[in-house]
């Protein structure tokens, strides 16, 4: 018995290849580390920048450590910085929307003015920005996120909330004494879940490129950690002798953000069926 | 139409002033003032508090925040937006130096972005769900996924390593942009692809154009004259923001292709910790956009008829 959203996903097969590839990098990311035989900071100077091999399938790079293992070791760094950037930046964009969106008013006055202006600064200049005034590191990285991912999902919500404020069921649940935090918890925040289900998978993948990218100019994630932007850094400066060393940790990227995008829009699909012919 | 473009351009002025103060005080809640970090660290053995109370009023940062504001942003209107830290020439010099090469990037970017994109959203809306449908979205969800920086890489061991037909490194001829410009072009591919080909395939559902069909109009004639001038206002956005992209993903393009432009400047000056030019920088970049997107929304006007100038 399956659920007929599940069975809308499934119709879309390249949906399930790319949930399977965020499967197995999710079990990379998890379990990865225990089955690597190698070191991922393990310098060997008889190693330096070779290329694929069996005993290094993915070669090594300019300090001679294997990129295979930092590639694995690196799921856990770069999809980690993302759930956590695009979580907090999902829950406080939340909290603004429906603010916004339910009591109206001032509240929303000033929150949808916030919201415009974070989105005059445009693509990664917004994470650029951020990084500027609180400095390079992981911790940082996951703000610029998150703060990245705000004003998208907020924007969603309060469009949502809007929409289903004056439904006759709000109103008989107002008219049966219900509190306004019951009201959003229990019917306005379900309500959007789908919306918000489909706009986190679709942010999970631009924060993968956001912070690859950050870390690519040396503003994110900073060595020697296997971040696969901060791989890339390095690999450009000897992409002359050795291309494998970009190759790779590039090839990574792309599939990661294409897997995520394939399940977004094929749970978009699958959770409003409305939408699709559209896209 | 004119009092809606005066309308427009006038609603400009808060948005730009707004991003103007959240840009001043961003760069003020940094911990710890810059003349520390400048002075501080940099001289050995420390420096006296009585040095740096002189610096910070040599620099006004001993002034109210309101009054730091307005001495900046009137600055900025006239030109004057101060000495960078770390090159020591005015910031104005640098930008005017460097603003034209990133504009020539985001500028080419766009254009050859829009070309592709449009045709090739047009093809797949017209063959929807055939061959042609599915090759230009398997097309553009890669082109939308693949990072800037990585495929700048690809491209530049292809064409300049491999095959030795391209330059590399810095922008002196119209050479040297065709690798920055396809990179960014790329890049916005997917994005506008994807939009014109869900927009056409709205319009192409509706009455006027199965009338059309009926009176035994040419397919290319209806795809081309009846179905795209009503698709293309979401096309029209779409562009607007990706032009906007293509000038902060600059940054990514002018640091691999070394290029000095406006984003490599931003990413030095970041590293560099060099506070009055991030924020003038980011000012100048985040204005253009907004510019940028307002002007989009006046040819709205221009290519459909349907919106309103009130």
């Amino acid at each position: 018995m399956k659920s007929p959203i599940v069975r809308r996903f499934l119709k879309r097969k390249v949906s399930i290849i790319g949930l399977v590839v965020l499967l197995i990098f999710f079990l990379m990311a998890l379990v990865g580390p225990f089955l690597c035989s190698y070191d991922p900071l393990a310098q060997d100077t008889s190693l330096i920048s070779k290329g694929p091999s069996a005993a290094h399938w993915f070669g090594t790079d300019y300090l001679g450590r294997d990129t295979f293992t930092r590639i694995v070791y690196g799921a856990r760094v770069s999809l980690s910085i993302s759930f956590a950037g695009v979580f907090s930046g999902c829950f406080v964009g939340i909290i603004l929307g429906v603010c916004a969106g339910y009591f109206g008013g001032v509240a929303d006055a000033i929150i949808s003015r916030v919201i415009d202006v974070l989105l005059a600064f445009p693509g990664l200049l917004l994470a650029i920005v951020i990084v500027a005034i609180l400095g390079n590191g992981t911790q940082n990285t996951v703000i610029a996120i998150a703060v990245f991912a705000v004003p998208s999902i907020a924007r969603m919500v309060r469009g949502v909330v809007i929409s289903n404020k004056d439904s006759q069921y709000i109103g008989a649940a107002k008219v049966m004494g219900e509190s306004n935090a019951q009201i959003i918890l229990t019917h306005i925040i379900p309500n959007s879940v789908s919306q918000i289900i489909v706009n986190v998978t679709l942010n999970l993948g631009s924060a993968i490129l956001t912070s690859s990218s950050l870390s690519f100019l040396g503003m994110g994630v900073q060595p020697p950690s296997p971040e696969w932007g901060a791989m890339l850094n390095k690999a450009k400066e000897v992409i002359r002798t050795n291309p494998w060393e970009a190759i790779f940790p590039g090839l990574v990227i792309t599939l990661v953000v294409m897997s995520f995008s394939l399940v977004g829009d094929g749970l978009r699909d699958a959770l409003d069926p409305k939408l699709k012919n559209v896209s | 139409m004119l009092r809606y473009i005066a309308k427009r351009l006038l609603q400009l002025i808060p948005t730009l002033l707004l991003v103007s103060i959240i840009v001043f005080l961003m760069v003020r809640i940094i911990p710890g003032d810059p003349i520390t970090l400048l002075y501080g660290v940099s001289e050995s053995g420390g420096t006296s508090e009585e040095y740096l109370d002189a610096m910070r009023d040599k620099y006004g940062l001993n002034d109210p925040l309101i009054v730091q504001y307005f001495r900046w942003i009137t600055g900025f209107v006239q030109g004057d937006m101060g000495t960078s830290l770390r090159t020591h020439k005015t910031i104005l010099e640098e930008l005017t130096n460097r603003y034209p090469y990133t504009v020539t990037l985001a500028v080419g970017g766009t254009v050859v972005g829009s070309i592709i994109g449009v045709i090739c959203g047009i093809i797949a809306a017209t063959f929807h769900n055939k061959a042609g449908d599915n090759i230009v979205m398997v097309i553009s969800m890669v082109a939308v996924s693949v990072p800037s920086f990585f495929l700048a890489m690809l491209l530049m061991l292809y064409f300049c390593l491999h095959l030795g037909v391209l330059p590399s490194l810095g922008l002196r001829s119209w050479r040297h942009a065709i690798l920055p410009i396809a990179t960014l072009g790329l890049g916005a591919v997917g994005m506008i692809a994807r939009t014109t080909r869900s927009s056409m395939l709205d319009v192409i559902n509706q009455d006027y154009i199965r009338t059309a069909r009926a009176y035994g109009t040419s397919k290319f004639k209806i795809i081309t004259q009846y179905a795209f001038k009503n698709a293309l206002i979401p096309v029209l956005t779409a562009i607007g923001l990706r032009f906007g992209s293509l000038l902060a993903g600059a940054a990514l393009v002018e640091t691999i292709f070394t290029i000095q432009g406006i984003g490599s400047f931003l990413v030095d000056s970041v590293n560099g910790r060099d506070y009055p030019a991030i924020q003038s920088t980011v000012l100048v970049l985040a204005a253009s956009f907004v510019i940028v997107n307002t002007l989009v929304d006046i040819i709205y006007g221009l290519v459909d008829p349907r919106v309103k100038y009130d």
